[in-house]
Protein backbone atom coordinates (compact mmCIF):
# COMPACT_ATOMS: atom_id res chain seq x y z
CA UNK A 1 0.00 0.00 0.00
CA UNK A 2 1.21 3.51 -0.85
CA UNK A 3 0.67 5.16 2.50
CA UNK A 4 1.66 8.61 1.26
CA UNK A 5 -1.31 8.63 -1.13
CA UNK A 6 -3.88 8.07 1.60
CA UNK A 7 -6.08 10.84 2.94
CA UNK A 8 -5.75 12.03 6.53
CA UNK A 9 -9.11 10.45 7.38
CA UNK A 10 -8.01 7.10 5.94
CA UNK A 11 -4.65 7.28 7.76
CA UNK A 12 -6.29 8.05 11.10
CA UNK A 13 -8.72 5.14 10.56
CA UNK A 14 -5.88 2.76 9.65
CA UNK A 15 -3.77 3.78 12.65
CA UNK A 16 -6.74 3.42 15.01
CA UNK A 17 -7.62 -0.05 13.66
CA UNK A 18 -4.01 -1.20 13.69
CA UNK A 19 -3.85 -1.71 9.92
CA UNK A 20 -0.55 0.21 9.98
CA UNK A 21 1.41 2.13 12.59
CA UNK A 22 1.96 5.86 12.99
CA UNK A 23 5.68 5.23 12.56
CA UNK A 24 5.09 3.46 9.22
CA UNK A 25 2.99 6.38 8.07
CA UNK A 26 5.66 8.90 9.08
CA UNK A 27 8.35 6.86 7.32
CA UNK A 28 6.31 6.76 4.10
CA UNK A 29 5.97 10.55 4.02
CA UNK A 30 9.60 11.12 5.00
CA UNK A 31 10.75 8.98 2.10
CA UNK A 32 8.61 11.07 -0.28
CA UNK A 33 10.19 14.18 1.20
CA UNK A 34 13.66 12.72 0.80
CA UNK A 35 12.94 11.98 -2.86
CA UNK A 36 11.27 15.21 -3.98
CA UNK A 37 12.03 17.96 -1.46
CA UNK A 38 15.27 18.98 -3.21
CA UNK A 39 13.26 20.16 -6.23
CA UNK A 40 10.22 21.54 -4.33
CA UNK A 41 11.79 23.03 -1.17
CA UNK A 42 8.53 23.27 0.79
CA UNK A 43 10.05 23.00 4.28
CA UNK A 44 12.08 25.47 6.29
CA UNK A 45 12.60 22.78 8.93
CA UNK A 46 11.67 19.14 9.52
CA UNK A 47 11.09 18.03 13.08
CA UNK A 48 13.05 14.75 12.76
CA UNK A 49 13.38 13.17 16.18
CA UNK A 50 10.46 15.18 17.61
CA UNK A 51 8.14 13.84 14.87
CA UNK A 52 9.39 10.32 15.40
CA UNK A 53 8.74 10.62 19.12
CA UNK A 54 5.19 11.84 18.50
CA UNK A 55 4.54 8.89 16.15
CA UNK A 56 6.00 6.45 18.69
CA UNK A 57 3.76 7.94 21.39
CA UNK A 58 0.68 7.38 19.21
CA UNK A 59 1.67 3.74 18.62
CA UNK A 60 2.35 3.25 22.33
CA UNK A 61 -1.04 4.69 23.17
CA UNK A 62 -2.73 2.21 20.86
CA UNK A 63 -0.68 -0.68 22.23
CA UNK A 64 -1.84 0.30 25.72
CA UNK A 65 -5.45 0.17 24.56
CA UNK A 66 -6.07 3.91 24.97
CA UNK A 67 -8.54 5.53 22.57
CA UNK A 68 -6.91 7.53 19.74
CA UNK A 69 -7.92 10.95 18.45
CA UNK A 70 -9.42 12.16 15.19
CA UNK A 71 -6.03 12.66 13.50
CA UNK A 72 -4.25 9.61 14.91
CA UNK A 73 -0.83 9.30 13.32
CA UNK A 74 -1.52 11.95 10.66
CA UNK A 75 1.61 13.96 9.78
CA UNK A 76 0.79 17.67 9.63
CA UNK A 77 2.98 20.37 8.05
CA UNK A 78 2.78 23.77 9.74
CA UNK A 79 3.34 27.19 8.27
CA UNK A 80 6.30 28.85 9.94
CA UNK A 81 4.22 31.57 11.59
CA UNK A 82 2.59 28.99 13.90
CA UNK A 83 4.42 28.43 17.19
CA UNK A 84 5.58 24.94 18.13
CA UNK A 85 7.26 24.69 21.50
CA UNK A 86 11.00 24.14 21.40
CA UNK A 87 11.50 24.65 17.67
CA UNK A 88 12.36 27.65 15.56
CA UNK A 89 9.59 29.97 14.34
CA UNK A 90 10.99 32.49 11.85
CA UNK A 91 8.06 33.61 9.67
CA UNK A 92 10.69 33.15 6.92
CA UNK A 93 12.34 36.35 8.15
CA UNK A 94 15.96 37.05 9.01
CA UNK A 95 14.76 39.11 11.95
CA UNK A 96 13.45 35.98 13.70
CA UNK A 97 16.25 33.59 12.79
CA UNK A 98 17.14 31.53 15.85
CA UNK A 99 13.87 32.34 17.66
CA UNK A 100 12.62 29.23 19.48
CA UNK A 101 9.00 29.16 20.58
CA UNK A 102 8.42 28.87 24.31
CA UNK A 103 4.90 27.49 23.88
CA UNK A 104 2.55 25.76 21.43
CA UNK A 105 -0.06 27.67 19.43
CA UNK A 106 -3.67 26.76 20.27
CA UNK A 107 -3.98 24.87 16.98
CA UNK A 108 -0.85 22.85 17.78
CA UNK A 109 -2.25 21.93 21.21
CA UNK A 110 -5.42 20.79 19.43
CA UNK A 111 -3.45 18.75 16.86
CA UNK A 112 -1.46 17.03 19.59
CA UNK A 113 -4.62 16.30 21.59
CA UNK A 114 -6.04 14.66 18.43
CA UNK A 115 -2.88 12.49 18.17
CA UNK A 116 -1.58 14.14 15.00
CA UNK A 117 2.16 14.15 14.29
CA UNK A 118 3.60 17.65 13.69
CA UNK A 119 6.01 17.12 10.81
CA UNK A 120 7.84 20.37 10.12
CA UNK A 121 7.66 24.07 9.34
CA UNK A 122 6.82 25.22 5.83
CA UNK A 123 8.19 28.08 3.79
CA UNK A 124 6.15 31.25 3.35
CA UNK A 125 6.35 34.84 2.24
CA UNK A 126 8.10 36.77 5.00
CA UNK A 127 5.55 37.52 7.75
CA UNK A 128 2.86 36.17 5.37
CA UNK A 129 3.18 39.19 3.08
CA UNK A 130 3.05 38.04 -0.51
CA UNK A 131 1.36 35.82 -3.04
CA UNK A 132 4.20 33.65 -4.34
CA UNK A 133 6.39 32.60 -1.36
CA UNK A 134 9.22 34.38 -3.20
CA UNK A 135 9.38 36.88 -0.33
CA UNK A 136 10.87 34.21 1.97
CA UNK A 137 14.20 35.49 3.26
CA UNK A 138 15.67 32.00 2.94
CA UNK A 139 14.76 30.36 -0.40
CA UNK A 140 12.02 30.02 -2.98
CA UNK A 141 9.56 27.13 -3.08
CA UNK A 142 8.62 25.60 -6.42
CA UNK A 143 5.15 24.61 -7.58
CA UNK A 144 5.21 20.78 -7.66
CA UNK A 145 3.15 20.80 -10.90
CA UNK A 146 5.75 22.91 -12.71
CA UNK A 147 8.91 23.77 -10.83
CA UNK A 148 9.45 26.88 -12.97
CA UNK A 149 6.32 28.39 -11.41
CA UNK A 150 5.39 29.75 -8.00
CA UNK A 151 3.30 27.73 -5.53
CA UNK A 152 1.37 30.87 -4.61
CA UNK A 153 1.53 32.43 -1.19
CA UNK A 154 1.85 33.26 1.41
CA UNK A 155 1.20 29.66 2.60
CA UNK A 156 3.09 28.36 -0.46
CA UNK A 157 5.19 25.83 1.45
CA UNK A 158 2.09 24.28 3.04
CA UNK A 159 0.29 24.04 -0.32
CA UNK A 160 3.34 22.62 -2.10
CA UNK A 161 3.91 20.07 0.70
CA UNK A 162 0.36 18.72 0.36
CA UNK A 163 0.46 18.73 -3.45
CA UNK A 164 3.81 16.91 -3.53
CA UNK A 165 2.61 14.20 -1.13
CA UNK A 166 4.92 15.29 1.71
CA UNK A 167 2.00 15.48 4.14
CA UNK A 168 -1.72 14.66 3.85
CA UNK A 169 -2.56 17.81 5.76
CA UNK A 170 -1.05 21.22 6.43
CA UNK A 171 -2.04 24.36 8.27
CA UNK A 172 -1.66 27.82 6.79
CA UNK A 173 -2.93 31.30 7.56
CA UNK A 174 -5.10 33.50 5.36
CA UNK A 175 -5.15 37.30 5.69
CA UNK A 176 -6.07 38.21 2.10
CA UNK A 177 -6.08 34.82 0.37
CA UNK A 178 -2.92 33.19 1.71
CA UNK A 179 -4.52 29.74 2.09
CA UNK A 180 -6.91 29.76 -0.88
CA UNK A 181 -4.60 31.28 -3.51
CA UNK A 182 -1.72 28.77 -3.00
CA UNK A 183 -4.29 25.95 -2.71
CA UNK A 184 -5.61 26.96 -6.14
CA UNK A 185 -2.09 27.21 -7.59
CA UNK A 186 -1.05 23.80 -6.20
CA UNK A 187 -4.28 21.91 -6.96
CA UNK A 188 -5.28 21.21 -3.34
CA UNK A 189 -8.17 22.09 -1.02
CA UNK A 190 -7.70 25.22 1.11
CA UNK A 191 -10.17 26.50 3.69
CA UNK A 192 -10.24 29.94 5.27
CA UNK A 193 -12.58 29.63 8.23
CA UNK A 194 -14.87 32.41 9.40
CA UNK A 195 -12.96 35.07 11.33
CA UNK A 196 -12.97 34.04 14.98
CA UNK A 197 -13.70 30.34 14.46
CA UNK A 198 -10.08 29.24 14.99
CA UNK A 199 -7.99 30.77 17.78
CA UNK A 200 -5.05 32.93 16.71
CA UNK A 201 -3.19 32.27 19.97
CA UNK A 202 0.35 31.39 18.92
CA UNK A 203 -0.02 32.68 15.35
CA UNK A 204 2.48 35.47 14.70
CA UNK A 205 0.21 38.43 13.96
CA UNK A 206 0.21 40.14 10.54
CA UNK A 207 -3.17 41.94 10.34
CA UNK A 208 -5.11 40.92 13.42
CA UNK A 209 -8.61 41.80 12.20
CA UNK A 210 -8.12 39.66 9.07
CA UNK A 211 -5.76 36.76 9.98
CA UNK A 212 -7.26 33.30 10.26
CA UNK A 213 -5.67 29.83 10.46
CA UNK A 214 -7.04 27.05 8.29
CA UNK A 215 -6.25 23.67 6.71
CA UNK A 216 -4.86 22.63 3.31
CA UNK A 217 -5.51 19.05 2.22
CA UNK A 218 -6.05 16.79 -0.76
CA UNK A 219 -9.69 15.99 0.01
CA UNK A 220 -12.64 18.02 1.23
CA UNK A 221 -13.28 15.43 3.95
CA UNK A 222 -9.79 16.06 5.35
CA UNK A 223 -10.33 19.82 5.45
CA UNK A 224 -13.56 19.23 7.40
CA UNK A 225 -11.81 16.80 9.74
CA UNK A 226 -8.95 19.24 10.40
CA UNK A 227 -11.40 22.08 11.00
CA UNK A 228 -13.32 20.01 13.55
CA UNK A 229 -10.04 19.55 15.44
CA UNK A 230 -8.77 23.16 15.38
CA UNK A 231 -12.04 25.14 15.67
CA UNK A 232 -13.42 26.28 18.96
CA UNK A 233 -13.38 28.99 21.58
CA UNK A 234 -10.10 29.93 23.23
CA UNK A 235 -10.09 32.65 25.91
CA UNK A 236 -6.44 33.50 25.08
CA UNK A 237 -7.59 35.03 21.77
CA UNK A 238 -9.99 37.84 22.64
CA UNK A 239 -11.47 37.72 19.12
CA UNK A 240 -12.23 34.01 19.41
CA UNK A 241 -15.92 33.42 18.73
CA UNK A 242 -17.95 31.91 21.53
CA UNK A 243 -20.37 29.07 20.89
CA UNK A 244 -19.94 29.28 17.13
CA UNK A 245 -18.40 25.92 16.20
CA UNK A 246 -21.53 23.77 16.49
CA UNK A 247 -23.36 25.76 13.85
CA UNK A 248 -20.29 26.16 11.64
CA UNK A 249 -19.41 22.48 11.69
CA UNK A 250 -22.92 21.22 11.09
CA UNK A 251 -22.58 19.18 7.96
CA UNK A 252 -24.13 20.62 4.83
CA UNK A 253 -26.86 19.00 2.80
CA UNK A 254 -24.99 18.69 -0.51
CA UNK A 255 -26.17 20.75 -3.42
CA UNK A 256 -29.80 19.91 -3.99
CA UNK A 257 -31.86 23.07 -3.97
CA UNK A 258 -28.97 25.37 -3.08
CA UNK A 259 -28.90 28.80 -4.66
CA UNK A 260 -25.42 29.61 -5.90
CA UNK A 261 -24.57 33.23 -6.65
CA UNK A 262 -22.18 34.16 -9.46
CA UNK A 263 -20.92 37.67 -8.73
CA UNK A 264 -20.61 39.52 -12.01
CA UNK A 265 -17.74 41.56 -10.53
CA UNK A 266 -15.65 38.35 -10.36
CA UNK A 267 -16.17 37.41 -14.02
CA UNK A 268 -14.51 40.40 -15.60
CA UNK A 269 -11.90 41.24 -18.21
CA UNK A 270 -8.53 40.33 -16.77
CA UNK A 271 -9.84 36.91 -15.82
CA UNK A 272 -7.75 34.33 -17.68
CA UNK A 273 -9.81 32.55 -20.37
CA UNK A 274 -8.80 29.06 -19.28
CA UNK A 275 -9.58 29.85 -15.64
CA UNK A 276 -13.00 31.21 -16.59
CA UNK A 277 -13.80 28.17 -18.76
CA UNK A 278 -12.84 25.73 -16.02
CA UNK A 279 -14.77 27.63 -13.32
CA UNK A 280 -17.87 27.81 -15.55
CA UNK A 281 -17.65 24.04 -16.14
CA UNK A 282 -17.52 23.49 -12.39
CA UNK A 283 -20.57 25.72 -11.97
CA UNK A 284 -22.39 23.69 -14.65
CA UNK A 285 -21.59 20.60 -12.57
CA UNK A 286 -23.03 22.30 -9.48
CA UNK A 287 -26.24 22.82 -11.46
CA UNK A 288 -26.32 19.19 -12.60
CA UNK A 289 -26.13 18.25 -8.92
CA UNK A 290 -29.25 20.24 -8.15
CA UNK A 291 -27.99 23.75 -7.38
CA UNK A 292 -29.50 26.78 -9.05
CA UNK A 293 -27.02 29.36 -10.30
CA UNK A 294 -28.05 33.02 -10.31
CA UNK A 295 -26.11 36.10 -11.26
CA UNK A 296 -25.59 38.49 -8.36
CA UNK A 297 -23.81 41.78 -7.83
CA UNK A 298 -21.36 42.71 -5.08
CA UNK A 299 -21.00 46.33 -6.16
CA UNK A 300 -18.17 47.34 -3.81
CA UNK A 301 -15.81 44.57 -4.95
CA UNK A 302 -13.72 47.05 -6.94
CA UNK A 303 -12.79 48.90 -3.76
CA UNK A 304 -11.70 45.81 -1.81
CA UNK A 305 -8.09 45.65 -2.97
CA UNK A 306 -7.36 49.32 -2.23
CA UNK A 307 -8.99 49.31 1.18
CA UNK A 308 -7.26 46.02 2.06
CA UNK A 309 -3.88 47.53 1.17
CA UNK A 310 -4.58 50.29 3.65
CA UNK A 311 -6.00 48.21 6.50
CA UNK A 312 -3.63 45.22 6.38
CA UNK A 313 -0.37 47.24 6.21
CA UNK A 314 -1.68 49.59 8.91
CA UNK A 315 -2.28 46.71 11.28
CA UNK A 316 1.05 45.15 10.23
CA UNK A 317 3.00 48.34 10.92
CA UNK A 318 1.69 48.21 14.47
CA UNK A 319 2.03 44.43 14.99
CA UNK A 320 5.59 44.32 13.65
CA UNK A 321 6.74 47.08 15.99
CA UNK A 322 7.59 44.33 18.48
CA UNK A 323 10.51 43.15 16.34
CA UNK A 324 13.07 45.56 17.69
CA UNK A 325 16.18 43.57 18.51
CA UNK A 326 15.46 43.37 22.23
CA UNK A 327 13.42 40.27 23.01
CA UNK A 328 14.01 37.88 20.13
CA UNK A 329 15.95 37.18 16.98
CA UNK A 330 18.34 39.50 15.26
CA UNK A 331 20.10 42.45 16.90
CA UNK A 332 22.22 44.79 14.82
CA UNK A 333 25.57 45.40 16.48
CA UNK A 334 27.32 48.66 17.35
CA UNK A 335 24.29 50.82 18.07
CA UNK A 336 25.00 54.02 19.97
CA UNK A 337 21.45 54.44 21.25
CA UNK A 338 18.30 52.40 21.74
CA UNK A 339 16.66 54.18 18.84
CA UNK A 340 19.56 53.36 16.55
CA UNK A 341 19.41 49.75 17.73
CA UNK A 342 15.74 49.59 16.66
CA UNK A 343 16.36 51.25 13.30
CA UNK A 344 19.40 49.20 12.36
CA UNK A 345 17.95 45.88 13.52
CA UNK A 346 14.74 46.48 11.55
CA UNK A 347 16.61 47.86 8.55
CA UNK A 348 18.79 44.76 8.37
CA UNK A 349 16.23 42.22 9.52
CA UNK A 350 13.17 42.91 7.35
CA UNK A 351 13.00 42.12 3.64
CA UNK A 352 11.75 44.50 0.91
CA UNK A 353 8.04 43.60 0.92
CA UNK A 354 7.81 43.81 4.71
CA UNK A 355 9.53 47.21 4.69
CA UNK A 356 7.20 48.39 1.92
CA UNK A 357 4.12 47.41 3.90
CA UNK A 358 5.39 48.85 7.18
CA UNK A 359 6.04 52.12 5.33
CA UNK A 360 2.61 52.03 3.67
CA UNK A 361 0.88 51.35 6.99
CA UNK A 362 2.87 53.99 8.83
CA UNK A 363 1.97 56.50 6.12
CA UNK A 364 -1.74 55.60 6.23
CA UNK A 365 -1.85 55.95 10.01
CA UNK A 366 0.24 59.09 10.21
CA UNK A 367 -1.14 62.42 11.28
CA UNK A 368 -2.89 64.23 8.45
CA UNK A 369 -3.55 61.08 6.41
CA UNK A 370 -5.42 58.93 8.94
CA UNK A 371 -8.93 60.07 7.93
CA UNK A 372 -8.23 60.01 4.21
CA UNK A 373 -6.82 56.48 4.30
CA UNK A 374 -7.34 54.33 7.37
CA UNK A 375 -10.70 55.68 8.53
CA UNK A 376 -11.99 55.71 4.96
CA UNK A 377 -10.83 52.13 4.35
CA UNK A 378 -12.64 50.94 7.46
CA UNK A 379 -15.86 52.54 6.21
CA UNK A 380 -15.40 50.91 2.82
CA UNK A 381 -14.87 47.63 4.62
CA UNK A 382 -18.37 47.99 6.05
CA UNK A 383 -19.78 48.42 2.53
CA UNK A 384 -17.95 45.31 1.32
CA UNK A 385 -19.29 43.27 4.25
CA UNK A 386 -22.82 44.61 3.64
CA UNK A 387 -22.68 43.48 0.00
CA UNK A 388 -22.20 39.90 1.19
CA UNK A 389 -24.74 40.17 4.02
CA UNK A 390 -27.36 41.43 1.57
CA UNK A 391 -26.99 38.62 -0.99
CA UNK A 392 -26.87 35.94 1.70
CA UNK A 393 -30.00 37.36 3.34
CA UNK A 394 -31.93 37.91 0.12
CA UNK A 395 -30.96 35.63 -2.70
CA UNK A 396 -28.25 32.96 -2.35
CA UNK A 397 -26.89 30.27 -0.01
CA UNK A 398 -23.34 30.45 -1.27
CA UNK A 399 -21.22 32.14 -3.91
CA UNK A 400 -19.07 30.47 -6.59
CA UNK A 401 -16.21 32.31 -8.27
CA UNK A 402 -12.64 31.86 -9.47
CA UNK A 403 -10.10 31.75 -6.62
CA UNK A 404 -7.46 33.60 -8.67
CA UNK A 405 -7.56 35.60 -11.92
CA UNK A 406 -4.77 33.51 -13.49
CA UNK A 407 -3.12 30.10 -13.26
CA UNK A 408 0.23 29.94 -11.36
CA UNK A 409 2.72 32.43 -12.78
CA UNK A 410 6.44 31.99 -13.38
CA UNK A 411 9.03 32.40 -10.64
CA UNK A 412 10.30 35.98 -10.80
CA UNK A 413 7.50 37.15 -13.09
CA UNK A 414 5.89 39.61 -10.66
CA UNK A 415 8.59 40.03 -8.05
CA UNK A 416 9.61 43.55 -9.09
CA UNK A 417 6.07 44.81 -9.56
CA UNK A 418 4.25 44.89 -6.20
CA UNK A 419 0.94 46.11 -7.66
CA UNK A 420 0.73 43.29 -10.16
CA UNK A 421 1.51 40.79 -7.38
CA UNK A 422 -1.25 42.30 -5.21
CA UNK A 423 -3.81 41.69 -8.00
CA UNK A 424 -3.33 37.95 -7.55
CA UNK A 425 -5.53 38.19 -4.42
CA UNK A 426 -8.27 40.37 -5.91
CA UNK A 427 -10.94 37.62 -5.62
CA UNK A 428 -9.92 36.33 -2.19
CA UNK A 429 -9.49 39.62 -0.29
CA UNK A 430 -13.20 40.56 -0.08
CA UNK A 431 -13.96 37.48 2.06
CA UNK A 432 -11.30 38.44 4.58
CA UNK A 433 -12.68 41.96 4.71
CA UNK A 434 -16.15 40.54 5.47
CA UNK A 435 -14.94 37.70 7.73
CA UNK A 436 -16.69 35.08 5.58
CA UNK A 437 -16.08 31.36 5.42
CA UNK A 438 -14.45 30.56 2.11
CA UNK A 439 -12.60 27.71 0.44
CA UNK A 440 -10.81 26.83 -2.77
CA UNK A 441 -11.09 23.43 -4.41
CA UNK A 442 -9.37 22.18 -7.55
CA UNK A 443 -11.65 22.41 -10.58
CA UNK A 444 -9.42 21.57 -13.51
CA UNK A 445 -6.13 22.03 -15.32
CA UNK A 446 -5.03 24.40 -18.05
CA UNK A 447 -3.99 22.94 -21.40
CA UNK A 448 -0.45 23.24 -20.06
CA UNK A 449 -1.32 21.12 -17.02
CA UNK A 450 -1.50 23.86 -14.36
CA UNK A 451 -4.10 23.70 -11.57
CA UNK A 452 -7.14 25.99 -11.44
CA UNK A 453 -9.17 26.67 -8.30
CA UNK A 454 -12.89 27.21 -7.74
CA UNK A 455 -13.72 29.43 -4.80
CA UNK A 456 -16.86 28.85 -2.74
CA UNK A 457 -17.83 31.64 -0.35
CA UNK A 458 -20.40 31.38 2.41
CA UNK A 459 -21.63 33.67 5.12
CA UNK A 460 -20.02 33.70 8.54
CA UNK A 461 -20.04 30.28 10.24
CA UNK A 462 -21.33 28.54 7.11
CA UNK A 463 -18.38 26.13 6.85
CA UNK A 464 -20.65 23.08 6.98
CA UNK A 465 -22.67 24.30 4.03
CA UNK A 466 -19.53 25.06 2.01
CA UNK A 467 -17.83 21.78 2.81
CA UNK A 468 -21.00 19.83 1.99
CA UNK A 469 -21.26 21.52 -1.39
CA UNK A 470 -17.53 21.03 -2.07
CA UNK A 471 -17.77 17.37 -1.17
CA UNK A 472 -20.65 16.79 -3.57
CA UNK A 473 -18.68 18.47 -6.34
CA UNK A 474 -15.56 16.43 -5.52
CA UNK A 475 -17.58 13.21 -5.79
CA UNK A 476 -18.97 14.27 -9.17
CA UNK A 477 -15.67 15.53 -10.60
CA UNK A 478 -12.65 13.96 -8.83
CA UNK A 479 -9.78 16.40 -8.39
CA UNK A 480 -6.83 16.08 -10.76
CA UNK A 481 -3.94 14.42 -8.91
CA UNK A 482 -0.31 15.25 -9.45
CA UNK A 483 0.60 11.57 -9.68
CA UNK A 484 -1.86 11.09 -12.51
CA UNK A 485 -0.54 14.17 -14.28
CA UNK A 486 3.14 13.30 -13.88
CA UNK B 1 -0.11 63.93 -4.82
CA UNK B 2 3.59 63.36 -4.54
CA UNK B 3 5.87 61.61 -2.10
CA UNK B 4 9.27 63.25 -1.84
CA UNK B 5 12.41 61.51 -0.66
CA UNK B 6 12.12 63.63 2.44
CA UNK B 7 8.62 62.21 3.05
CA UNK B 8 9.98 58.68 2.68
CA UNK B 9 12.73 59.40 5.21
CA UNK B 10 10.16 60.83 7.62
CA UNK B 11 7.93 57.74 7.33
CA UNK B 12 10.97 55.47 7.76
CA UNK B 13 11.92 57.39 10.88
CA UNK B 14 8.40 56.98 12.32
CA UNK B 15 8.58 53.25 11.51
CA UNK B 16 12.07 52.92 13.01
CA UNK B 17 13.52 51.60 9.74
CA UNK B 18 17.06 52.40 8.73
CA UNK B 19 16.93 52.68 4.91
CA UNK B 20 19.78 53.04 2.41
CA UNK B 21 19.67 55.80 -0.22
CA UNK B 22 18.77 53.17 -2.84
CA UNK B 23 15.90 51.96 -0.69
CA UNK B 24 14.61 55.50 -0.18
CA UNK B 25 14.45 55.96 -3.97
CA UNK B 26 12.95 52.52 -4.61
CA UNK B 27 10.25 52.68 -1.93
CA UNK B 28 9.43 56.30 -2.74
CA UNK B 29 8.52 55.35 -6.31
CA UNK B 30 6.69 52.18 -5.33
CA UNK B 31 4.71 53.77 -2.50
CA UNK B 32 3.60 56.53 -4.82
CA UNK B 33 2.34 54.00 -7.38
CA UNK B 34 0.50 52.01 -4.71
CA UNK B 35 -1.08 55.10 -3.20
CA UNK B 36 -2.08 56.42 -6.64
CA UNK B 37 -3.82 53.11 -7.28
CA UNK B 38 -5.98 53.84 -4.25
CA UNK B 39 -7.34 57.03 -5.78
CA UNK B 40 -10.54 55.23 -6.78
CA UNK B 41 -11.51 55.19 -3.12
CA UNK B 42 -11.87 58.96 -3.36
CA UNK B 43 -14.76 58.57 -5.79
CA UNK B 44 -16.77 56.66 -3.19
CA UNK B 45 -18.72 58.61 -0.58
CA UNK B 46 -18.71 56.52 2.59
CA UNK B 47 -19.07 59.38 5.05
CA UNK B 48 -22.41 58.14 6.37
CA UNK B 49 -21.17 54.55 6.80
CA UNK B 50 -19.83 53.40 10.17
CA UNK B 51 -16.29 51.99 10.14
CA UNK B 52 -15.66 48.28 10.70
CA UNK B 53 -12.82 47.38 13.07
CA UNK B 54 -14.06 43.87 13.84
CA UNK B 55 -16.41 41.85 11.68
CA UNK B 56 -17.71 39.99 14.71
CA UNK B 57 -18.99 43.17 16.31
CA UNK B 58 -17.32 42.17 19.55
CA UNK B 59 -17.31 44.38 22.57
CA UNK B 60 -14.42 44.40 25.00
CA UNK B 61 -13.69 41.01 26.48
CA UNK B 62 -13.07 41.44 30.18
CA UNK B 63 -11.62 39.11 32.77
CA UNK B 64 -10.12 39.30 36.23
CA UNK B 65 -6.47 40.31 36.12
CA UNK B 66 -5.09 37.29 37.89
CA UNK B 67 -1.43 36.38 37.57
CA UNK B 68 -0.77 32.85 36.38
CA UNK B 69 2.58 31.08 36.30
CA UNK B 70 4.26 30.48 32.93
CA UNK B 71 6.15 27.26 33.22
CA UNK B 72 9.09 28.08 31.00
CA UNK B 73 10.12 31.70 31.49
CA UNK B 74 13.71 30.87 30.72
CA UNK B 75 12.71 29.69 27.24
CA UNK B 76 11.31 33.18 26.60
CA UNK B 77 14.42 34.93 27.90
CA UNK B 78 16.68 32.55 25.98
CA UNK B 79 15.52 34.24 22.76
CA UNK B 80 16.98 37.60 23.77
CA UNK B 81 20.05 38.62 21.77
CA UNK B 82 21.52 40.02 25.01
CA UNK B 83 20.43 39.42 28.57
CA UNK B 84 21.70 39.72 32.06
CA UNK B 85 20.10 37.31 34.47
CA UNK B 86 16.30 37.59 34.15
CA UNK B 87 16.55 40.95 32.29
CA UNK B 88 16.75 42.06 28.66
CA UNK B 89 19.86 44.12 28.03
CA UNK B 90 19.64 47.28 25.89
CA UNK B 91 21.90 50.28 25.23
CA UNK B 92 21.84 52.90 27.96
CA UNK B 93 18.66 55.01 27.83
CA UNK B 94 19.28 57.48 30.69
CA UNK B 95 22.50 59.24 31.53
Amino acid sequence: MRLHELSAARIAGGVRSGEFSAQEVLKAFLSRIERDEPRVRAFLALFGEQALEAARAVDAKRAAGDPLGALAGVPVALKDNILVKGVETTCASKILRGHRSAYDAHVVERLRAADAVPLGKTNMDEFAMGSSTENSAFFKTANPWDTGRVPGGSSGGSAAAVAAGFAPLALGSDTGGSIRQPAAFCGVVGLKPTYGLVSRYGLVAFASSLDQIGPLSRTVEDAALALSVIAGHDARDTTSATAAPEAALKSGRGLSGLRVGLPKEYFVSGLDAEVEKSVREAIAALERLGARAVEISLPHTRYALSSYYIIAPSEASSNLARFDGVRYGLRAGEAASLEQLYERTRGQGFGPEVKRRIMLGTYALSSGYYDAYYAKAQRVRTLIARDFERVFAESVDLIAAPTTPTPPFRLGEKLDDPLSMYLSDVFTIPSNMAGNASLSIPCGLTAGGLPIGLQLIGGRFKEGLLLGAARALEAERPFPRLEAAA
Amino acid sequence: MAISEEDVRKIAKLARLDLSEDEVRLYGGQLLKIIESMAELESLDASSVPPTASVLGLANVLREDEPRPFDDGDALLANAPEREGPYYKVPKVLE
